[in-house]
């Protein structure tokens, strides 16, 4: 429907109260505009700023790489993050989607070429019926994967709102669960494609950035593996291969692997 | 981490001899073309900083990102590596092209949209006579792979000897006659494939270091850059010059 | 097929200055207006924290993608044009809710009296015979009294942080807010520039002095002077753009919608008059017809040519022949010549050049167009000189002096210790028309729908070298007394030539205004002479560029037209302005 364009929003809604309080505190006068969620880390990093450096020489060597790539709207990230969290919740295993970076990993994903569907053929015409009977819906959608997470995550974020006048980060698990079963079976108005072939797209990057090398962002700490007692990139199981018992493995990321071997 | 794998617990040792009895274990012949190029190519690679290693393990978040997303012959990353060092080398003002992570930075882009010209215009035809980067009918991806190669080409031509391997001014005489256009290549330039070198190493040098480069912000703090600073109403005003430590946009971004 | 929607009073493409203008004021009217964005739906908080010089600077995440659509470029009539393929080399125009005007600089000059009617007054003071052959100097059809109102009106909606010009026509009032800080750099140009006896002030900005609310009653914030301005929204809503203002009032109105990814392919019409648009969905693919009663086309100088072409709406120009108006007097502030920088390099002073703000900077009007004798000059026109002090990212700034190398041990010491020791003084020069600089439709390359991709064929002359060279002389007179220890000029030569680095960001022409319909394509309301229910905006309406940027004057006749649309759509209709034949060229 061409009226699924439609944004009618005011752009002031939304003011985080932290960064309310940055902004008077660095002397912009605030208006309705500086919308967002930014907040404590401008707060943080003003603060780290005036310190004195040597307390920074202690994670001196952590990558700075969780700085959003794709995302450039931090509530669609939020979404995300709450969304990827139940399907690969935090339970005794370990953790869950969001301590593994897995938004992170999506995020970086959806900024390259996978994001663009690159290696996919792209040219029309595209079968709206087909979208909808074809086993994998998102690869016969128009849009492409980013597009179709922006889509999906703010049809969520509405559908959230709209039940529950929270955004769906906000919302209890019972809440989101609701909005995720009916996203999985198809029944949340999505523009473009059926709710349930956007949910089978999140579930699969869920658990790609849950297991795939730490290399992509996600997988934190190689704790996806230990969880799923798989050691990563080894050279060789030549001694193990015939013991009888499990044996459990320290894994071996592809850092390791391609600087050290 | 490697020691804590059964089979091959003498990662610390060095890389040569681990390999070797490795290679040797699995049953894999040694020498011919396989064998020597891909141990050449590890002995002198440069990027993974070893001597780290033991104390990533005891840093609360080790780095994992620094593998290869795109070059899949270790070979032509280590070309890539040597030429992007000539291009920003370690000197007194702190870390060259190697230290800061550039190779893996470019690993990253050439593995993402930018190597595979995803916002280009790609319809032919194409005018072979104009071989800039942007014109040529190859992506960047493939021009990079043709042009590290061409330059070990010169290399062997010249010094029978890989690139990684020559001196210093050995290496900065092949540059320089790439960065002159008067190496030969296919698709492109070469003085246009050296542009696109440099622009690149110079992007991983001073990006911000969560595309891969510019590790620990080493890039920012050479060149007094503060980064991600949010306000500088403060001290826009001030006649002095004012030293910041950089803040990232992980930093910057993030509530942590 | 395409589906056929609900007929609206006005339909208008494309979001930026010049649409959103429109769109605030037709819908404050009451009308039932429809604004359809090609791009997605941006709005402030996809700004914030977007501190990133990679993405946007260097990847522009904020331009077209080229992928779906570009143009073709070449000199001459009988060569075969080629693509512009990569936003790398020279990004060209915005996307998405807001348009262009999202990721500007906000640096805001009104144009001079002498450019809106440049023909009459340049013959006026030398003869006819000092207008070059071939050249396509006119009028506008408008004076600056007459857009004067209009000016301040947009100057009000963006609130303007600035002060009197010396050298300019006194404003019939003070910009809204006081000029924005002053840098140690910007302190010694002004300080050397008035001992040399020019007239130096505060380059009027769009980024806010203080905290602001604009006649329509939308805030705008101050600014932190963060740097990251042109090619960035900005992260704290503190500078004018379409969405903190004329979208934003706007949005106010139920009668008001806007549809993002909505990528218009042509304007439908019947009988000489439009009936409306048809867009194509960009996400789904589905084809829809939206009826109106007015068409505004909005967009960027491309988008406007090309649609009017690929519509088949009023007459192509052709060059050989001289006839025909829609492609006329392509003209830009060249990249690879305007655009170029003279720097100096200091050895012993160091100034704070990583902050800043997108239109913080002095500027001096002692070379325009108006100072000038051209009698003592090989050029026409003339040139602002500025030295701006937009933050220096590190990327973009390795500069060394001549003689360094590029690359290297040499290069990578000095390009760091230059890093906050060097200062750029900018020229900008007026780019005037020409015969054989004009756009068409390409025969050869095709956008991602199949139509045939804009082709712009232009040369660069003798004049706009020559303005250049003398600006650049002028430029480096001021960094020696600055104090720069090593000064870069860049070379010109007589080979300098357009090429697909050349096309700026300030490219204007296809749809001109003037009084004439021979020689232009719109009156002055911006009504075209062939469609009377057709009005289109921005840049594509000026005969020539003038020595500054353009947003002023683009707002400016954006609010003139709108009036004009309310006039056209309470009245009986017709053209707003009666025809006149001129011996304009």
């Amino acid at each position: 429907m061409a009226n699924d364009n439609k944004t009618k929003n005011p752009s002031g809604d939304g003011v985080d109260p932290t960064r309310r309080k940055f902004l008077k505190n660095t002397g912009i006068a605030l208006g309705g505009v500086a919308g967002g969620s930014l907040l404590g880390g401008l707060l943080v990093s003003q603060s780290e700023n005036k310190n004195d450096s040597s307390s920074k020489d202690d994670k001196a060597q952590a990558p700075r790489t969780r700085g959003r790539e794709f995302f450039a709207r931090y509530e669609d990230f939020l979404v995300l993050a709450a969304a990827t969290e139940l399907i690969f919740p935090k339970d005794d295993n370990g953790p869950g989607a969001i301590d593994l970076d897995v938004p992170y990993f999506i995020d970086k994903q959806l900024a390259g070429t996978w994001g663009v569907n690159d290696d996919d053929y792209r040219q029309g015409p595209f079968d709206e019926k087909k979208v909808k009977e074809a086993a994998d819906t998102a690869n016969h959608a128009r849009a492409n994967r980013g597009q179709l997470f922006i889509d999906g995550l703010r049809s969520m974020n509405a559908e959230s709102k709209k039940r529950f006048d929270v955004t769906f980060d906000e919302a209890t698990e019972e809440e989101q669960g609701e909005i995720m079963t009916d996203l999985e079976t198809g029944k949340l108005k999505m523009k473009t494609l059926p709710s349930d072939g956007f949910f089978e797209l999140l579930k699969q990057a869920t658990l790609q950035g849950a297991f795939s090398d730490p290399l992509y962002g996600g997988n934190k700490n190689m704790d996806g593996w230990r969880m799923k007692e798989f050691p990563g990139a080894r050279a060789s199981y030549a001694d193990v291969i015939e013991e009888e018992d499990f044996v459990e493995l320290e894994p071996v990321s592809l850092t390791d692997y391609q600087q050290n071997i | 981490m490697a020691e804590d794998n059964k089979t091959n617990n003498s990662s610390e040792e060095g890389v040569d001899p681990t390999r070797r009895r490795f290679l040797k274990n699995t049953g894999i012949a040694l020498g011919g073309v396989a064998g020597g190029s891909l141990l050449g190519g590890l002995l002198v690679g440069q990027s993974g900083k070893k001597e780290d290693s033991s104390s990533k393990e005891s840093a609360s978040e080790a780095n994992y990102t620094e593998a290869r997303m795109f070059f899949t012959r270790f070979e032509d990353f280590v070309i890539l590596e040597q030429a992007t060092e000539r291009i920003y080398p370690e000197d007194d003002n702190g870390p060259g092209a190697i230290g800061l992570g550039v190779p893996y930075f470019i690993d990253k882009q050439l593995a993402g949209k930018w190597g595979v010209n995803a916002k280009d215009y790609r319809q032919g035809p194409f005018k072979e006579s104009e071989p800039t980067a942007d014109m040529s009918s190859l992506t960047r991806g493939e021009l990079f792979i043709l042009g590290l190669r061409k330059i070990d080409e010169e290399s062997q031509k010249r010094f029978k000897e890989t690139f990684a391997k020559i001196e210093a001014e050995q290496k900065d005489e092949i540059l320089t006659d790439f960065a002159d256009g008067n190496v030969d290549m296919k698709g492109i330039g070469s003085n246009k494939f050296f542009d696109l070198l440099r622009s690149a190493t110079l992007e991983g040098a001073y990006s911000d270091p969560m595309y891969g480069g510019n590790r620990n912000m080493e890039g920012w703090k050479m060149k007094e850059f503060p980064g991600s600073v949010a306000s500088y109403t403060d001290m826009i005003e001030e006649k002095e010059f004012i030293k910041m430590d950089p803040i990232s946009l992980t930093d910057y971004q993030q509530k942590s | 097929m395409a589906e056929k929607l609900d007929k609206v009073d006005v339909v208008i493409v494309g979001s930026g200055w010049a649409g959103g203008t429109a769109a605030a004021e037709l819908s404050k009217e009451g009308y039932d207006v429809v604004c359809l964005e090609r791009g997605k739906d941006h709005s402030t908080k996809d700004f914030i924290g977007a501190k990133d010089e990679l993405r946007y600077s260097r990847r522009r995440e904020m331009f077209q993608d080229l992928s779906k659509e570009t143009l073709t470029i070449r000199n001459e009539l009988d060569e075969v044009a080629t693509p512009h393929r990569s936003n790398e080399t020279n990004s060209i125009n915005g996307t998405d809710t807001g348009g262009s005007g999202v990721h500007w600089n906000g640096q805001i000059y009104r144009w001079l009296p002498t450019d809106f009617e440049l023909r009459s007054k340049t013959i006026e003071k030398y003869g006819e015979d000092i207008i070059p052959k071939d050249m396509t100097m006119q009028d506008w059809g408008i004076t600056y009294e007459e857009i004067e109102p209009y000016y301040d009106k947009f100057e009000e909606t963006i609130g303007v942080s600035g002060e009197q010009d010396p050298l300019r026509p006194k404003m019939s009032r003070p910009f809204p807010n006081p000029p924005m800080k002053e840098t140690a750099t910007m302190a010694l140009f002004k300080e050397t520039t008035k001992e040399m006896g020019y007239h130096p002030y505060h380059m009027a900005s769009a980024n806010m002095s203080q905290q602001y609310e604009n006649p329509d009653g939308e805030t705008i914030n101050a600014c932190a002077y963060c740097a990251f301005c042109e090619q960035y929204g900005c992260d704290f809503g503190a500078k004018a753009d379409p969405i903190v203002t004329v979208l934003s009032t706007a949005r106010r109105h139920d009668n008001f919608e806007l549809r993002n990814n909505s990528y218009v392919v042509r304007i439908l019409h019947e009988n000489g008059r439009a009936t409306g648009v048809r867009y194509v969905d960009t996400q789904t693919g589905l084809e829809y017809d939206q009826p109106a009663d007015l068409v505004v086309v909005g967009g960027y100088t491309f988008t406007n040519t090309r649609l009017l072409l690929l519509s088949e709406v009023g007459k192509p120009y052709d060059p050989v022949a001289n006839t025909g108006v829609i492609g006329r007097n392509l003209t830009t502030h060249f990249a690879n010549l305007t655009h170029l920088r003279v720097r100096g390099f200091f050895d012993d002073k160091k100034f704070n050049r990583y902050a800043g703000a997108g239109a913080l900077g002095t500027t001096m009007d002692d070379f325009n167009v108006e100072q000038l004798d051209h009698t003592k000059h090989d050029f026409l026109h003339g040139f602002i000189i500025r030295s701006t002090q937009l933050g220096s990212r590190p990327i973009n700034n390795n500069f060394v002096p001549e003689g360094i190398p590029t690359w290297g041990q040499e290069f990578k010491d000095k390009s760091l210790f230059y890093t906050n020791r060097n200062i750029d003084i900018q020229q900008q020069n007026g780019v005037l028309g020409w015969r054989y600089n004009y756009m068409d439709l390409d025969p050869t390359y095709k956008d991602v729908f199949g139509d045939p991709l804009l082709r712009v064929t232009a040369k660069i002359h003798d004049q706009d070298r020559n303005i250049v060279r003398y600006a650049h002389q002028k430029s480096k007179e001021i960094l020696e007394k600055m104090g720069a220890d090593h000064i870069t000029v860049p070379e010109i030569t007589d080979e300098t030539e357009f090429d697909h680095t050349s096309l700026g960001d300030h490219t204007a022409g296809g749809v001109i205004m003037g009084s004439d319909p021979e020689t232009s394509a719109v009156n002055n309301y911006s009504q075209l002479w062939d469609m009377e229910n057709v009005f289109v905006l921005g840049a594509s309406s000026f005969p020539h560029n003038s020595s500054s940027n353009p947003t002023n004057t683009v707002g400016a006749l954006a609010y003139r037209a709108t009036e004009g649309m309310i006039e056209y759509l309470k009245g009986d209709g017709g053209l707003l302005v009666e025809a006149k034949a001129t011996k304009n060229v």
